[in-house]
């Protein structure tokens, strides 16, 4: 059968040509920012939130030609793509203040020397575990992007105004297939909620601020540049509430991992994934392509 | 009606049976085809017609699918980022191909589930290619300079096919083909100005992908059943051997360009043609493939009635939903 009602928006399943890709290397060279180099605080940021969207446009690579429909086959390839252009100007951005491209980055970094939270490291899992963790992911990024494009870097500001358009139909894409999970049928609602006490312990995480604080205050270079996360999180709680709420769940009272991520402490699943996404490109150290 | 000129030796003559629809609807299906005009979903055409149309529509939906998972199986490994992006939404370019042409097939009454259970249970066919392996990232340049390079021969022409949607749907894939052409041919250029072992990594994917990329315009057309009806039809315009020289004509100076050869040693300018003259290619093997029996056919169909069956729920779940908030909103409009 076809899915008659497609919970997917027009912007999610048009999908992308190959020459589209040119556009996003267009916020990297902005004039705003083509040769600033940002301070090493300011680059480690952009790294976090770089590692972030590189591991989830990763995990999202791998649904194209295993969805369960091909209409997500297109979405889900979309916000891998887009979450891989977050990640190619964030970490390009970044990798001038050590003189790095992003693939010396993405490709030549140890597992520790990652800053990815634990959420985007969890498995795809089922099709209800994907849909949680980007529920999740989409709805903190959105709140975060929002508030980043008020950011006095040039560099942030713009991939942040760009970045926070696209998450807003990451967001709603979830959103929508939350509501046809949670609501569908008895099978899908259960692994829904079985999907949310695997997940929501890793929500915590997205919200510490030690990597950007100092002595319970925004370090003074990010004065103005970066987001505590800590005040994104009413409003993530509100949202995210309403939407599980309207979708006939609830967020489960379980436990809250430790996190670590943004200090290089990850979980067990990130070595494999660095393995399988770096072994070529280390099979031939040096070379392009 | 004739066809103008026989085109091959196969060539036929009517382009209706008689003793289906009245004379009129017959004389009107005939003129169209005559005049090279298009057939719309909603006009009378022969059942063979039809038929001939689901069939290779189908097809070329399922080739697009099928060929997804040889490409898709490098997005975790490509080896730049900027690599990794562009595969992506290759790959994706292709469920877009394969959800338009199943749409396009809908049109003639097929529906989409239908045709993807002849898929799922085998009964359906795509193209051999997809059934051969892609081992190093060598294969994704092949895939891209060679097999999509023959599609684009194979599809430029059907954008002329008499059935509307068939030939509308054609003109954007084809656009979209071009690219990924040349996306292939720029992996190889990059792999042959880079290290030794990148250069043979990319004479080493072209020498595994040249002649099944040559057997992708289907068997010579001495033993093409279907060829001959469908130019009658104004589907196909140009026979299987027309077009895999046309590709070996287009392909040779490109390899000049890469510095690649092809293992072919047969392969030379023939002056008196004014074509390259090229081996024989292995049909045993073809047939082999054809019947299942190829290096990759059970994984690729395996994978496919997984990601099928494995996403049920979900598909389930979706249609569930709808028909619980159509009852919802029909309350909701009552009240």
């Amino acid at each position: 059968m076809s899915v008659t009602d497609k919970p997917v928006t027009d912007k999610a399943v048009t999908h992308k040509p190959v020459t589209d890709q040119v556009e996003n290397q267009a916020v990297a060279n902005s004039s705003t920012g083509q040769t600033a180099v940002p301070s090493t605080a300011v680059a480690e940021y952009a790294l976090g939130l770089g590692d972030d969207a590189l591991i989830l446009a990763q995990q999202l690579g791998q649904w194209i030609s295993r969805a369960p429909e091909l209409e997500e086959d297109v979405a889900l390839a979309n916000i891998a793509l887009d979450l891989l252009g977050h990640a190619r100007q964030l970490l390009s951005y970044a990798g001038r203040a050590w003189d790095k491209s992003e693939d010396d980055l993405a490709y030549f970094r140890d597992e520790p020397e990652f800053r990815s939270v634990h959420l985007v490291e969890q498995p795809n899992g089922d099709f209800a575990h994907t849909i949680v963790r980007q529920l999740i992911f989409s709805s903190y990024q959105f709140e975060l992007y929002s508030e980043l494009v008020k950011s006095t870097d040039p560099m942030i500001q713009a991939i942040a105004a760009k970045a926070v358009k696209e998450v807003d139909y990451h967001r709603d894409h979830a959103v929508q297939w939350t509501l046809r999970l949670g609501i569908g049928t008895d099978q899908s609602h259960a692994r829904m909620a079985t999907a949310l006490i695997d997940l929501w312990p890793y929500v915590d995480e997205l919200f510490h601020d030690h990597a950007v604080t100092k002595d319970g205050k925004l370090k003074s270079e990010l004065s103005g540049i970066a987001v505590v996360p800590s005040t994104l999180r009413a409003r993530f709680d509100s949202r995210t509430a309403e939407v599980l709420e309207r979708a006939e769940l609830t967020a489960p009272a379980t436990f809250i991992a430790r996190g670590g991520g943004r200090r290089g402490v990850h979980s067990e699943y990130l070595g494999p994934l660095l393995a399988e996404m770096q072994v070529l490109a280390r099979q031939h150290p040096g070379a392009s392509w | 009606m004739t066809v103008s000129e026989p085109r091959t030796p196969h060539a036929v003559s009517a382009v209706t049976d008689a003793g289906e629809g009245t004379d009129e609807e017959r004389a009107l299906f005939e003129s169209v085809i005559a005049d090279d005009k298009r057939i719309e979903p909603r006009d009378w055409m022969p059942s063979a017609y039809r038929r001939t149309l689901v069939r290779q529509m189908s097809q070329h939906a399922h080739s697009e699918i099928i060929g997804m998972q040889p490409e898709a199986n490098w997005i975790t490994r490509a080896p730049s980022l900027k690599r990794k992006a562009i595969l992506m939404a290759k790959v994706q370019d292709e469920a877009g191909h394969g959800l338009y042409l199943y749409s396009a097939t809908e049109t003639l009454g097929t529906g989409r589930d239908v045709l993807n259970d002849q898929l799922i249970q085998g009964k359906a066919r795509y193209s051999s290619i997809f059934n051969y392996p892609a081992p190093t990232w060598a294969d994704m340049g092949a895939i891209g300079w060679l097999v999509d390079g023959a599609a684009i021969v194979n599809q430029v022409p059907l954008c002329r096919a008499s059935f509307g949607p068939y030939a509308r749907a054609m003109v954007r894939i084809c656009k979209e083909e071009s690219f990924h052409q040349r996306q292939g041919f720029e992996i190889l250029l990059e792999l042959m100005q880079g290290t030794q072992a990148q250069q043979e990594m990319a004479q080493d994917a072209v020498n595994r992908w040249f002649a099944p990329s040559l057997m992708m315009f289907g068997p010579p057309d001495a033993e093409s059943t279907n060829s001959a009806q469908s130019m009658a039809w104004n589907i196909k315009r140009f026979s299987n051997d027309e077009l895999r020289q046309r590709f070996v004509d287009m392909l040779v100076p490109q390899a000049e360009v890469l510095g690649i050869t092809f293992p072919d040693p047969e392969l030379a300018w023939n002056e008196e043609r004014g074509h390259y003259d090229f081996g024989e290619l292995d049909w045993d093997e073809f047939a082999e493939v054809l019947a299942g029996r190829g290096p990759c056919n059970a994984q690729r169909l395996q994978r496919r009635r997984d990601a099928h069956n494995d996403g049920a729920w979900v598909r389930e779940a979706a249609a569930a939903y709808a028909r619980k908030t159509a009852g919802r909103a029909v309350e909701g409009a009552a009240a």
